[in-house]
């Protein structure tokens, strides 16, 4: 049980900027998080926050220029793409927009077959793969000669979900995959999420902004701020009772959907800003 | 259920382009014409009365008859022979050119743009450079050099023609580079050569072949305007050898000049008007006839909806608080639609009411596709093309907005209705400042001068909580945070003191920390100004943090409205309660992972498929 997935150990991802000797942008500064095999860990921050780099570092989308992510053991930061191919079926993606991440000009078969050529599958195993796949996602078999473009946002997150588990991997990073989604469709796109997890013991890396979805799905939670983590935990304690006082802001800044409960919270977040700017002034002096 | 994925819409019908052009006017005549020139020159040998070449010392500047149908040359070369054979020669040299343009062009273009780096650098160098070349003189030195070849001098042209192709594909591929799918197939193992030829090769197909058919007009052209200079090869028979001869013979035989004119300026012609149909059916498969297919299916399973349900919309009855003042907004069975191609109308929003008072907050909540920003639009009389207001009124301060002429609705915008936009940053015109873009609405409104609006932009961004109000009234938008530029929008809305304010979906762009901020914001904004806001939102948190009453929206139609707390505590009507039902600020938290069965290393085979 307590084998790794996925270790990511003091990673550092840098974009060279345009300019001669300019200082190259650190998007990660020294990133460490572990998963578990069937866990989902999440990834909460704002924008610019560094989680959606992490994600692709992970996938090899992004440049890492130091630290080490191992899989199972074996460092797969610098993979070639020969080793990216051999890792295809263990670790997947599903992106944020449901309507960049599906080419237009495809079909949903020819999506969800194209991860299979790669791995050289028969046609006709292919096929009867892409008919499990839309059944998992609860799509219906007559989706599979449409294109993308037929669907509405949760219907081709689901698409995008199917392509993923195509290859039955261990991991799947999402990187914001229920934000574009309307409110009832995304609580029931996140319910897929956790059936497929609970039926097929996947792992997520689950990057999101949105900290009720986080704290709904994640059995761990890492906080990111500035390129780093400032605090990662157990689900319940990190979103129940954060100890980082950015943590602590970023969960005061969060509205509650009701009219009495949110009015003290929102005092409440005026007394934690102004508690927090007397340390920080106290710290100054100090 | 609003997302039961059993209902699709039937495929569009994917018709290949050659047939559409058939249908389309100047496509089919322009096809037509090329076919037959094609045709023509291929069948030359068969056609073909004379031989191209032989003179004939019997004919010369012979006149149209039976032995020479279009006469002949001042050789006694037969006109119409020379016709048909050039047209082998001139169409194969275009070829020629276009097919070295496209080569060079579209691997380079896609090479350069999927891989960047020197490549790149020194291509896009090159590319420059060729198009910095008059292709001419280039012509005429390449002549001189290598003596008088066609097909030498069309290759030279089809690399002075490759920039077209090179920028066309180079601006489609690293456009297409970034998306997310090629990110997916990347991530799925898949191969350079099998994404370009898959993802990337499919985007730039439909501007290549647009541009190939422009480029061989040019080509040909070109071709006939160096022969026409007498620069070309005299050993074989060219539209542009002929037009030199007949203009050599204008006085003595004037129609010498007139058939290879025709034939030239025909073919040019018909593949600039190719060029244009094809652009026409290829790039309208996309766009507003999707929109167009989308508005009308959302319009009928509207219909289908409320036969089915037959519920009308839950009222609660107002609370009689001292806040709020008297009615300023009231919307009566408002009606928005939108003109269809075919003369009808599809209606996105129906019979929709709505009752904001002075100094209420008034929250419009629904999905996407529940008219909800399309009714504050039309309150604003700002619905994108095609839409109009088809009945109701909405009364405003005693006047009814639906009846104002576009004139009277100006003074009415910004002044008294002011609108806070969902993207900051793309409702701020990137070419002024700040500073400027808050005063001019300011003059305009409220008559004030230079001077006195630069006074007053400072303090209102002083007031929206700006920390260095005059450096941001200098900068640029590029210059500032997205929570800024909202800052500032808000700033421009509430400049000329506005009675209604209608703010769409005013922080969904913005990070929760600064989400709550604007908040507060548009709080004590509203509390000083004493405004009627409609807050256009999805987001029930945004909603309990702000509004007093709410009207909750779908496909179209109002389904609740009431209080904010009846909404909240004691929702009536089923679409309401499943909303509040997906929030999930109020659901535990997953927990940690407990040992479960499935974790212990589950063998890597698919039903049937083994990997």
């Amino acid at each position: 049980m307590n084998d790794t997935l996925l270790d990511v150990r003091d990673v550092v991802v840098e974009y060279p900027l345009k300019g001669f000797r300019k200082e190259p942008f650190k998007a990660l500064k020294g990133v460490s998080l572990d998963i578990r095999p069937g866990e989902t860990v999440g990834l909460v921050g704002e924008s610019g926050s560094g989680k959606t780099t992490l994600g692709r570092a992970v996938l090899g989308l992004a440049p890492v220029t130091g630290g080490s992510i191992k899989y199972r053991g074996q460092e797969i930061s610098q993979a070639t793409r020969a080793q990216r191919r051999e890792l295809s079926h263990e670790i997947q993606v599903v992106f944020q927009d449901p309507y960049t991440s599906l080419n237009p000009s495809m079909t949903i078969e020819q999506i969800l077959v194209e991860p299979l050529t790669v791995r050289k599958v028969e046609r006709q195993a292919a096929n009867r793969r892409v008919a499990e796949l839309l059944d998992q996602v609860r799509l219906p078999q007559d989706a599979a000669q449409r294109l993308p473009r037929e669907f509405s946002g949760g219907q081709r997150q689901r698409v995008a979900i199917a392509r993923a588990l195509a290859l039955d991997p261990k991991l799947i990073v999402c990187d914001e995959p229920v934000s574009a989604l309307d409110l009832s469709t995304q609580a029931r796109v996140m319910d897929l999420f956790i059936e497929i997890q609970e039926r097929t013991g996947v792992a997520y890396l689950f990057v999101s902004h949105d900290l009720a979805v986080v704290r709904h799905l994640s059995h761990r939670v890492a906080v990111m701020y500035h390129g780093e983590i400032v605090e990662w935990g157990d689900g319940d304690q990190v979103t129940g009772s954060p100890e980082h006082p950015y943590t602590q802001r970023l969960f005061m800044a969060a509205p509650i959907p009701d009219p009495d409960r949110q009015a003290r919270h929102r005092a409440d977040r005026l007394r934690l800003l102004d508690l927090q700017h007397q340390q920080d002034l106290q710290a100054g002096v100090a | 259920m609003i997302d039961t994925p059993t209902a699709l819409p039937t495929p569009a019908a994917k018709v290949p382009l050659f047939r559409r052009l058939l249908a389309h006017p100047t496509g089919a005549a322009s096809l037509l014409v090329l076919f037959l020139v094609a045709l023509a020159s291929v069948l030359a040998p068969l056609l073909a009365s004379h031989d191209p070449n032989t003179a004939d010392l019997q004919s010369v500047l012979a006149k149209a008859g039976s032995e020479h149908l279009l006469g002949a040359d001042s050789a006694g070369r037969d006109v119409f022979s020379r016709l048909l054979f050039a047209g082998q020669f001139s169409l194969a040299g275009a070829l020629v050119a276009l097919a070295v343009a496209v080569l060079l062009g579209v691997t380079g273009g896609l090479v350069a743009g999927y891989y960047g780096g020197w490549f790149d650098s020194v291509s896009s160098w090159l590319t420059g450079l060729l198009m910095a070349l008059p292709g001419m003189v280039v012509l005429l030195a390449a002549r001189a050099v290598l003596g008088p070849s066609m097909w030498l001098s069309m290759m030279i042209f089809g690399i002075l023609l490759s920039p077209a192709f090179f920028r066309l594909v180079y601006a489609s591929v690293t456009a297409v580079h970034n998306e997310l799918y090629v990110d997916a197939a990347r991530v799925s193992g898949l191969s350079d050569v099998r994404i370009i030829g898959r993802h990337i090769l499919t985007v730039v197909r439909a501007p290549v072949i647009i541009q190939s058919a422009m480029v061989l007009g040019i080509a040909i052209a070109i071709q006939a305007g160096l022969e026409f200079l007498g620069l070309g090869d005299m050993n074989i028979p060219t539209w542009g050898s002929m037009l030199n001869e007949g203009f050599i013979n204008l006085y003595k035989s004037p129609t010498l000049v007139l058939w290879p004119a025709l034939v030239i300026g025909a073919v040019c012609v018909a593949l600039t008007l190719l060029a244009n149909a094809m652009r026409d059916e290829l790039e309208r498969s996309r766009g507003p006839a999707k929109r167009r297919k989308r508005a009308s299916s959302a319009a009928a399973d509207e219909a289908e909806a409320t036969a089915k349900r037959g519920d009308a919309a839950v009222i609660h009855p107002e609370e009689t608080t001292g806040s709020a003042g008297g009615i300023l907004l009231e919307v009566i069975g408002l009606g928005v639609g939108y003109d269809q191609a075919d003369g009808s109308t599809s209606h996105v929003v129906n019979h929709v009411n709505l009752r904001v008072r002075r100094g209420e907050v008034h929250g419009l909540v629904g999905e996407s596709g529940s008219g909800k920003t399309q009714t504050a639009f039309s309150i604003l009389r700002l619905l994108p093309q095609g839409g109009r207001v088809t009945g109701g009124s909405i009364i405003f301060d005693d006047e009814d907005l639906a009846q104002l002429s576009e004139k009277e609705m100006t003074k009415v915008r910004g002044k008294r209705i002011a609108y806070i936009p969902q993207e900051p940053m793309s409702n701020l015109d990137a070419a002024f400042t700040i500073g400027s873009q808050l005063m001019e609405p300011m003059r305009v409104c409220l008559g004030i001068s230079k001077a006195e609006a630069r006074e007053r932009a400072l303090a209102l961004l002083a007031k929206v909580g700006i920390p260095n109000p005059e450096r941001t009234f200098n900068a640029y938008p590029h210059e500032i945070s997205g929570g800024m530029a909202q800052r500032v929008l808000i700033a421009g809305a509430v400049s000329c003191q506005p009675d209604l304010l209608i703010a769409d979906e005013p922080t969904t762009a913005l990070d929760v920390t600064v989400q709550a901020e604007v908040l507060n914001l548009l709080r004590e904004l509203q509390d000083e100004l004493q405004m009627g806001v409609i807050l256009v939102t999805h987001n029930f948190g945004v909603v309990a943090d702000l509004c007093d009453s709410v009207t909750v929206m779908q496909t179209g139609r109002v389904v609740e409205t009431g209080p904010v707390r009846a909404i909240f505590n004691n929702a009536g009507h089923p679409y309401t309660r499943q909303l509040l039902d997906a929030i999930l600020e109020d659901t535990a938290p997953r927990g940690a992972l407990k040992n479960s069965p499935l974790n212990t290393g589950t063998p890597n085979t698919l039903s049937g498929v083994t990997l």
